[in-house]
């Protein structure tokens, strides 16, 4: 009888164990295990200990701008704009003595303000530097050249006058094209000077006074650019850097500074820029076509002894897909030089074919936050024949076909605060090279330092990158933004 | 004798009681769910509820020595295609199948820190193939498709990996339910790939009632915990059990990223079209708060 009781006893039990509504105490199991989380708020669970407010503690010393967009009745002036901006400083210096040019390379505070306006149908954007400039030429603000106490970066509007058309008008950057810091099909003004001394990476797209129009349909987009005034690039005059001067023979700075023939006619001295995309099973597809100028002195005019920049119009295409982890590129471009085209006038560059093939990829095998990639990069003279027979005497020639290779390494380190960056260019039948190690650290939030180098090693003094041999700088600089 | 008969008696009733219908278990499942229905429902309510979502996103990076870094953005969610088949026409969701983890599209837009606001991100997620990713530099206004090779590095300094913001594919690991207590199912999941994660195991612990994969515990090959998830608050956000605050420990360099999600919506009929190349430029305000 007892043991029968006993019995009964346990499998009542054991099917009490199982009904959740009764305490955890009954039916022998225990309260926790170790280990075991204990629910979150909202899950019927403890409440973990929070501030009200959740996430409250998180905020202090934030400094929010918006409101809060759960009670936003109307937005008011303080709501639809918001600033920001930066304040950057940097010094660099040669590694060697230079006899045309100073022994700093770059000497400047920048104050960058940014304001952006968001309104119901436009976006309006204004960014502008204050610059003191230690190597400037003066300090009256050149808009163009960006020289002087003031550098406009940007001034424009922004509209989406219909579903598929997007419209940017004002002074803006632009970028196109598939190359890491190779160019054909992207002849949007380009700061050499910037790019050569050690300002950072943005400061090698020079802003553009254009409007931009986008077509988004589903068969493809049309992107057009017009650009009503010619921009130049902020090319090497020879106040900041010295450069091989064909007239004189020999490398020159400041004894000979580039002064070129200026073309500021508004819609006579204009340009075109136009991209069709599309994407197909993957491929990002493009064609490309520029009606306008060489955006660096690509002609002499012998009368006036100046430069010129001779009319250019370049016909491209390009695809990137995704591949074995990476993405590869491929792109080229002809440039017809519209007022040499037999390339027998030896005061105008000729025409060009140009290509590239890259592949980029992320290493994860070796190491997280490395990444790496190669470019292999040519351009071809058309009418090379033409070109030696109209040389002048004691003229170096330049080869029919440049190769280019291009190698990028980088790596983030102490929970990506360090980046450490190398690009290196190398032409082997230039036998020149130009390498850009660069190393930045983000103190916190505001704060960040970097130091780099750009170094200039070449065989002769002629080609492109052996030019600058006596420009190979290190810089320093410090970033406060905000 | 009375007591005896008594005690037989109560003993009788109950048994009886323990053994009618009416004390049986509420949740009268006809079977308990199989691990595989278990992952793949917590899979779905941790990044597959309602068609698309938006949320603003705070991290705050604290590292081993105390130091803190916030990184602020608003991230655009989209499935492709659009949930399962069940749908009513009012946009009440019929429960889809849990065994669905397929394509989306992530939109995300830095705020802060300032030197990064406006740089926008874009992940087209491909589950047990390679994601696809662009990155917008606004400074340079340069659209750049970026390696999606590395899933398992730190998503802009954060402990947060790549692949926990967008989802690993529950196909890569084996899944044991190796305990079910009160409140959760405890699952321990292994790698199919030993090589396509750091870590040799990790131990979840999901909640029962809703799926939510309540806390993670990753282990290294030595079976020893290195890294720990734990889901902080939950809020119902237009019926979706929704992880508001979140933290990620890293402990063997103490440092814990926590993050914090506000002004969550779901179904808001997001295009898709914003997840291509015109909205890396253009940011898609409407849809952004």
């Amino acid at each position: 009888m007892m043991r029968a009781v006993a019995i009964g006893w346990i499998t009542a039990a054991a099917a009490l164990a199982q009904v959740p509504e009764l305490p955890a105490g009954l039916g022998g199991q225990e309260p926790e295990k170790a280990g075991e989380p204990t629910l979150p708020s909202g899950l019927g669970g403890q409440e973990p200990g929070l501030p009200s407010g959740l996430g409250g503690g998180d905020e202090a010393g934030q400094h929010e701008q918006q409101a809060d967009p759960a009670d936003e009745p109307e937005a008011g002036w303080a709501e639809r704009w918001r600033f920001g901006g930066f304040f950057d400083v940097r010094a660099g210096a040669r590694t060697q003595r230079d006899p045309y040019e100073r022994d700093a390379s770059v000497g400047e505070a920048r104050l960058r303000l940014e304001a952006e306006g968001a309104f119901d149908s436009l976006i309006a954007r204004l960014a502008g530097d204050l610059i003191a400039d230690n190597l400037q030429r003066g300090w009256g603000p050149d808009l163009e050249t960006g020289e002087g106490c003031f550098d406009l970066r940007e001034a424009n509007v922004a509209i989406s006058p219909w579903s598929t058309v997007d419209l940017k008008v004002g002074r803006q950057a632009l970028t196109w094209g598939t190359g890491d810091l190779l160019f054909i099909n992207d002849l949007f003004p380009k700061d050499w000077v910037s790019f050569l001394t050690g300002r950072d990476t943005e400061y090698l797209k020079a802003p553009s006074d254009a409007i931009r129009a986008g077509f988004f349909t589903d068969l493809a987009n049309l992107e057009i650019v017009y650009t009503p005034r010619f921009d130049p690039d902020r090319f090497v005059r020879g106040e900041r850097l010295s450069y091989f001067n064909p007239i004189l023979g020999r490398r020159a700075g400041r004894d000979a500074i580039q002064d070129p023939l200026v073309r500021d006619r508004w819609f006579e001295d204009d340009e075109v820029a136009m991209r069709l995309s599309r994407n197909v099973g993957g491929y990002e597809l493009a064609a490309y076509g520029y009606w306008g100028r060489w955006k660096s002195p690509a002609g002499f005019d012998m009368t006036a002894g100046r430069g010129t920049f001779p009319r250019l119009a370049v016909y491209g295409a390009s695809a990137r897909t995704q591949l074995a982890g990476g993405i590869a590129n491929v792109e080229v471009g002809y440039y017809d030089s519209r007022q040499d085209a037999d390339g027998d006038d030896a005061l105008i560059d000729n025409s060009q074919l140009r290509g590239l093939i890259g592949f980029e990829r992320d290493l994860p095998e070796l190491a997280h936050g490395l990444t790496a990639g190669m470019q292999y990069y040519f351009e071809a003279m058309m009418g090379h024949d033409e070109y030696l027979s109209t040389l002048p005497s004691g003229g170096t020639a330049r080869d029919e076909v440049r190769h280019v290779v291009t190698a990028r390494l980088s790596k983030l380190l102490l929970e990506q605060r360090l980046r450490l960056s190398l690009f290196a260019f190398y032409s082997p039948s230039d036998s020149d090279a130009y390498l850009r190690p660069s190393a930045s650290y983000a103190i916190d939030d505001s704060w960040t330092a970097a130091v780099g180098a750009n170094v200039f090693v070449g065989r002769d003094q002629h080609t492109f990158f052996g030019q600058f041999e006596n420009d190979s700088n290190v810089f320093l600089s410090l970033r406060m933004s905000f | 004798m009375k007591r005896p008969v008594q005690s037989s008696l109560f003993h009788l009733v109950l048994l009886a009681m323990a053994t009618t219908p009416a004390f049986a278990q509420e949740k009268t499942a006809p079977t308990e769910p199989t691990v595989e229905q278990i992952v793949a429902a917590a899979n779905r309510v941790g990044y597959y509820q309602g068609r698309d979502g938006r949320a603003q996103v705070k991290m705050v990076i604290v590292d081993g020595q105390g130091r803190e870094r916030v990184r602020e953005m608003t991230i655009l969610r989209r499935d492709q295609p659009a949930a399962a088949a069940g749908e009513t026409a009012g946009g009440a969701k019929v429960e889809a199948d849990d065994s669905y983890c397929g394509e989306q599209r992530f939109y995300v837009r830095f705020k802060r820190p300032a030197d990064v606001d406006k740089t926008t991100f874009l992940v087209w997620k491909r589950p047990g193939e390679d994601d696809s990713r662009w990155l917008y530099l606004p400074a340079l206004d340069l659209v750049k498709p970026i390696s999606a090779a590395d899933k398992r590095s730190s998503f802009v300094g954060s402990n947060f990996y790549y692949e926990d913001v967008s989802g690993r594919h529950i196909a890569a690991d084996t899944h044991e339910l190796i305990e079910t207590t009160k409140d959760y199912y405890v699952i321990r999941s292994v790698p199919k790939d030993a090589k396509s994660a750091e870590f040799a195991a990790y131990k979840m612990w999901i909640h029962r009632a809703s799926s939510v994969v309540v806390k993670v515990e990753y282990r290294d090959d030595k079976d020893e915990v290195y890294r720990t998830y734990e889901a902080l608050a939950v809020d119902q956000v237009q019926g979706y059990p929704t992880v508001t605050k979140a933290k990620m420990t890293d402990l063997r360099s103490k440092g814990h990223t926590i993050v914090t999600y506000t002004d969550v919506a779901y179904d808001l009929d997001l295009p898709e079209e914003i997840f291509t190349e015109r909205y890396l430029r253009q940011a898609p305000r409407r849809y952004m708060r």
